[in-house]
């Protein structure tokens, strides 16, 4: 495996396999000497053309985690426009030795491309991807159910809500978790949820009570982004809060064992309430934490065989 | 000159006598001269829609180039599209590229008039003064700007039946596709590209036939792309609408599922719809109810496609493959002959266009002529004669091939090759 471009580079027996050694990652995490010498030499660039501090601190710890060198550029996203620096900037960062890149990028299709045009001899990661997808984000998600639930995903069922139209994370992970064999239902209002989503998950509802009297094994919360709200949902914050959040009366609905998850950062009273976001069922930190361990399983699986 | 065992489109075979620039006898000669044997005689192809990118964006394509590029695929005319720099929405800059393409001299470069001035939508252009202009204007366009406004349509239309003039639409309703990069539909949702939706298209298609039909004027719909435009032209035309449509090679052929690359080689406006409006287009376009091949042919330079896909121009190269897929959709695989092919590449669109005596090749017409070899195939190059390779064609095999360009008696292309 030279990339990690979408969910669907991956098969079933690859992504059981990098979830796997991320888990035994994650044990190195817990130990007082965290650092494995595995990428010695080899040199990662975060290119971040967003801004997304989570992410890039992410990636990098997981990147010194084994050795490696870890270079930041964020680029600015206004010269994106003029269309050429992708493939430019890339090169210079090759030129200047770059073994890996980690992408992020306002713009769907970023991270194929530098992967695939033959621009550069890098390998990539695509670290989101406007709103098409953010593998290493369902990897971590994945992780952290198998962690709480159990290994075996099988007939899981899994809610994720709010703005799936625009959301990279509830792509990959639809994919992935479908793939895993967990039954996947998106909720939200229909503009935000199309009915053309209906080939990623396994249902789609228009109606968040519904969903929880199903007794969903795992809630996902979306990060509501504010302005795309008010553009796109036509009543008011408060009806959205009203129908979409996490709130306290639904927290009860919920069964002992369902995990509250969300990708960060959160809003909080937006999509989720302050009560729900620090739950004993919420499993946020935990997801920060497996963030870790999943790219480096990603980092070591790409940059270690290719040796 | 005389070409030798030509095969005409109705399947005889014969010798074709050219003096003068026009055809002075078809009929068998024992005289000796250019060897057409196996190769199909036709009229020179008429492209109603094509970007010359001269004056202004000389980067991407000349006249020169574009002729060169045009008279390989066997095209003896080509209307030039509006959107130059200065914009062709006047008598001097229309008569400007008229001229430049007489000094080339390979193909017959018609201007087409912008609609508007500035392509603005705001004011009409002088349309009248264009069509008396020496570059004989009659075909009338806004192309990428959609002229949504419905009371200047109107006006355009009224203007142009004066002086028998068409307006050509590039119907895209904008409101509906702000930011749109692709089809709308579950692909565009898997790859998180914004949709293009088909109203956008075929409300605009729907509302242009209602006014040809109130005024009574010329519509010609550029660039159909979906199942439902070729409904609403056959319906229009049922009810006797002077309206014609054509449709380009690539959304003949390509459909959506090549974005997935998200290679913006692919990117092109209209978008690339899906499999079963390719099949519709083939149909409406054997039926009739899609007049014309077109190709939009669109260069770009390197830089405005080597980017990220949002970010990239649309449109791609169609002149050198344009014959070639017509021959596979309506000839290979579909229920059309050569007389089909002659009607949609030549004569409908010399007719639309305003043309006079381009045609089948008769005796006493102009020896604008092609001759085309249906027996071969090729693998397509990513350089062509343009100056731009946005080519999403390149590495494709396709059947056919132009082996030589006549344009007023003199060749053009020979075996291939441009001449001199
Ligand atoms: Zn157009």
């Amino acid at each position: 495996m030279k990339h990690l471009v979408s969910i669907r580079d991956l098969s079933r027996q690859d992504a059981l396999s990098l979830l796997s050694s991320a888990q035994e990652l994650s044990q190195v995490n817990e130990r007082s000497i965290k650092k494995l010498p595995t990428l010695r030499g080899r040199t990662v660039v975060n290119l971040f053309y967003e801004n997304s501090t989570r992410t890039r601190i992410s990636f990098e710890i997981a990147a010194k985690r084994l050795s490696a060198d870890v270079i930041n550029v964020s680029a600015d996203s206004s010269s994106v426009t003029k269309g050429e620096s992708l493939k430019d900037t890339a090169q210079t960062l090759e030129a200047l030795g770059a073994d890996c890149i980690v992408l992020r990028h306002p713009t769907s299709g970023a991270a194929h491309q530098l992967a695939n045009f033959g621009w550069i001899n890098s390998s990539v990661i695509n670290a989101g991807d406007g709103t098409h997808e953010h593998p290493t984000q369902a990897l971590l998600d994945a992780l952290t159910i198998q962690q709480k639930l159990g290994e075996d995903l099988s007939e899981m069922k899994v809610l994720i809500v709010g703005d799936i139209r625009h959301s990279r994370v509830a792509r990959s992970n639809a994919i992935l978790l479908g793939m895993l064999g967990a039954r996947v239902e998106f909720a939200g209002p229909d503009s935000l949820v199309p009915i053309e989503l209906k080939n990623l998950a396994a249902s789609i509802s228009n109606d968040f009570d519904v969903s929880i009297a199903n007794k969903p094994d795992v809630v996902m919360m979306l990060r509501v982004q504010r302005e795309r709200m008010l553009e796109n949902f036509k009543d008011s914050q408060r009806e959205y809060i009203n129908q979409w959040s996490l709130s306290r009366e639904r927290l009860q609905k919920l069964a002992k064992r369902t995990l509250i998850m969300h990708p960060g950062p959160i809003n909080r009273g937006l999509e989720i309430s302050p009560e729900a976001a620090e739950d004993p069922r919420s499993v946020i930190l935990q997801q920060v934490k497996n963030g870790l361990a999943v790219r480096m399983a990603v980092l070591h699986r790409l940059l270690s065989e290719e040796q | 000159m005389i070409l030798k065992g030509v095969t005409l489109p109705n399947g005889e075979v014969t010798d074709v006598e050219i003096e003068s620039g026009c055809i002075s006898s078809i009929k068998r000669t024992t005289s000796s001269g250019l060897d057409c044997d196996g190769l199909v005689l036709l009229p020179g192809f008429v492209d109603l829609h094509a970007h010359l990118r001269q004056p202004g964006f000389e980067e991407s394509e000349t006249v020169l180039s574009a002729s060169q590029s045009a008279a390989a695929g066997g095209y003896t005319t080509v209307f030039a599209m509006a959107n130059t720099e200065p914009t062709q929405d006047s008598p001097a800059t229309v008569q400007y590229v008229s001229c430049l393409g007489e000094q080339v001299g390979l193909v017959r470069v018609r201007p087409i008039g912008a609609i508007t001035k500035g392509l603005q939508g705001k004011e009409l252009a002088p349309l009248a003064a264009m069509a008396a202009s020496s570059a004989q204007v009659k075909v009338f366009s806004d192309d990428g700007n959609c002229l949504v406004n419905v009371d200047l349509m109107r006006e355009a239309l009224l203007e142009v039946k004066k002086f028998g003039g068409v307006i050509a639409q590039h119907a895209q309703d904008h409101q509906q596709t702000v930011g749109a990069q692709m089809n709308d539909g579950k692909l565009s949702i898997e790859l998180g590209l914004t949709g293009w939706p088909r109203a956008a298209e075929e409300q605009i298609i729907a509302r242009d036939v209602e006014l040809a039909i109130e005024t009574d004027s010329r519509l010609h719909v550029c660039h159909v792309t979906t199942a439902g435009g070729v409904e609403v032209i056959r319906w229009a035309k049922a009810k006797g609408a002077k309206v014609t449509a054509e449709v380009t090679p690539h959304h003949l052929l390509l459909n959506e599922e090549l974005v997935r690359s998200y290679d913006p080689v692919y990117k092109v406006n209209p978008p690339l719809r899906t499999e079963e409006d390719t099949f519709a287009l083939r149909r409406g376009l054997l039926e009739g109810t899609i007049d014309v091949l077109a190709t939009d042919h669109a260069p770009h330079s390197k830089e405005r496609k080597e980017c990220e896909w949002q970010s990239a121009a649309f449109g791609m190269v169609g002149f050198e493959i344009a014959a070639s897929v017509l021959f596979k959709v309506l000839i290979l695989e579909g229920e059309g002959d050569w007389n089909d092919f002659a009607r949609i590449m030549s004569i409908k669109p010399s007719e639309i266009g305003g043309l006079t005596k381009i045609g089948n090749p008769v005796e006493g017409s102009v020896a604008d002529l092609v001759l085309f070899d249906p027996t071969t195939s090729r693998v397509i190059s990513k350089q062509t004669h343009s100056l731009s390779t946005n080519n999403p064609w390149a590495g494709l095999e396709l059947p056919g091939r132009v082996v030589h360009t006549m344009f007023q008696g003199r060749l053009t292309v020979k075996d291939g090759e441009l001449v001199g």
